[in-house]
């Protein structure tokens, strides 16, 4: 077996360039469910809606403007293949220094406190960011970058429900969060559901939901069931995009799963406003 | 649809009166940034010494944090943040008389009754929209607060700058699904 060397110092400029090119030009799957989307729409102003955001897109793109001034905090998936070996320092200083980088050259906002509970230092360049690493087969290393805007990260709810609620239970509290989100978090919004294991693993799956492609559902048949069928009923709430009232509150509902235990069933849904940056890239 | 309404600042009671909730407004003139720090400053200012460290009377304040401006360039990304976190704040200002105030999302009952009893009006930008809302700045102006970086109040010139009449002087609401201008 032969190990693969990659050096910090790609990982580094691999992290600054795409955390610049999240914030500047959106997923192909999310516009095309805007695009899907205003074309449904029937509300005035949900129509006006969706015009001013495909208008605020183009400029965007054009003229290297972030999307949203709210350049988020930075959450870093990396699948690290386990025949990799990294040199040059650690991996997350590594990653840190790609975000700091990239936040400067790309004149992104520096949103991040030091301490949360008391002083709430701004850091000054966006680090620290969330890093979830994981090691995978092979020999490539995988880096998704995900800058998480808090208008809709506020509006999101974790909590274990019974065993027995099963999933009315679950439909139930991602619908009951939305509606209580109603306008703050941007909608259209797209919904990612963390079911099962532990909480904080309901959480990570979760986030990894909000990223899932929003042109395929579950591969398991009746959770894609389950996605349709909450999609449907957040769209009849009229919350609207804005919250101005309409028929699209949401783009998407994405569930992931993991087993958990006999005595419980935890439930993270992690709101995303239709903004929703994020880019893959493999090493 | 209905066309746009055009709107020039200051933001006097004649101009708030014809405004109803459900309606596009084109503003242009002054708009003074100002999101959490500067909003709980401003008030303590007001508590300590009974007046605002400038006139806001009949001013328009936008709850935003820019991202950095490019060299040469006059603002960065600029779209609005979620308002209700300046709820505890806003009827304080608007007694000290605030025509008017941009945000985005829902706002307390008790904003919605201080916007009845000084007649002003809250006004809602496209969440998300903040490299369209930045080319209808023509320029910023540091007022006060630079210590707080993106949370520091700026004066900024505004031309045809896109909002929705969210909520009226009359109490009247864009949100919710009993909003009689549906």
């Amino acid at each position: 077996m032969i190990t693969r060397i990659v050096k910090t110092k790609t990982i580094t400029e691999t992290v600054a360039e795409f955390c610049v090119k999240a914030n500047y030009e959106l997923p192909k799957d999310v516009v095309g469910k805007i695009k899907e989307a205003k074309i449904r729409e029937k509300s005035e102003l949900g129509k006006y809606c969706f015009e001013q955001i495909m208008h605020n897109l183009r400029i965007a793109k054009l003229k290297k403007i972030p999307i949203c001034q709210d350049t988020g905090m930075v959450v870093v998936f990396v699948e690290v293949g386990q025949n990799v070996h990294i040199t040059g320092g650690k991996l997350v200083d590594a990653i840190n220094k790609g975000v700091r980088l990239g936040y400067k050259k790309g004149y992104l906002r520096s949103s991040i406190v030091d301490d949360p509970i008391f002083a709430r230092k701004n850091t000054g360049d966006n680090t620290p960011a969330v890093i979830h690493t994981n090691i995978t087969s092979g020999s490539k290393i995988k880096i998704t970058i995900v800058p998480k805007g808090f208008g809709s990260e506020n509006m999101s709810r974790l909590t274990v429900l019974k065993p027995t609620d099963g999933a009315e239970g679950v439909r139930k509290f991602v619908v009951d969060t939305v509606r209580q989100a109603g306008a703050n978090p941007c909608p259209p919004i797209i919904v990612g559901v963390g079911v099962g294991g532990t909480i904080e693993k309901a959480a990570i799956l979760s986030k990894r939901a909000l990223i899932r492609t929003l042109n395929k559902s579950n591969s398991n048949a009746k959770i894609a069931s389950l996605e349709k069928q909450i999609l449907v009923e957040i769209n009849k709430l009229d919350i609207g995009p804005q919250g101005f009232g309409g028929d699209i509150t949401a783009l998407g509902v994405n569930i992931e799963t993991y087993p958990t235990h006999i005595a419980g069933l935890p439930v993270a849904v992690n709101i995303g406003c239709y903004v929703s940056r994020h880019a893959s890239v493999t090493l | 649809m209905k066309k746009e309404k055009r709107l020039d600042t200051p933001l006097t009671e004649k101009v708030r009166r014809n405004l109803r909730a459900g309606d596009r407004v084109l503003i242009n003139g002054t708009i003074y940034t100002a999101r959490d720090m500067a909003h709980k400053r401003l008030v303590e200012v007001i508590k300590k010494e009974g007046k605002l460290p400038f006139d806001l009377r009949n001013q328009i304040i936008y709850y935003t944090g820019p991202t950095p401006a490019k060299e040469g360039e006059i603002i960065g990304s600029c779209g609005p943040t979620t308002s209700s976190r300046m709820d505890k704040y806003t009827p304080t200002l608007l007694e000290s008389g605030l025509g008017g105030v941009v945000g985005k999302g829902q706002r307390s009952v008790g904003v919605i009754s201080a916007l009845r009893k000084y007649r002003s009006v809250y006004f809602a930008a496209i969440g998300g929209a903040g490299a369209l809302l930045s080319i209808k700045v023509k320029s910023a102006k540091l007022v006060t607060y630079e210590d707080l970086g993106c949370e520091a109040i700026y004066k900024l010139e505004v031309k045809d700058f896109p909002v929705v009449v969210a909520i009226d002087i009359y109490g009247r609401s864009v949100y919710g699904r009993d909003s009689k201008h549906r």
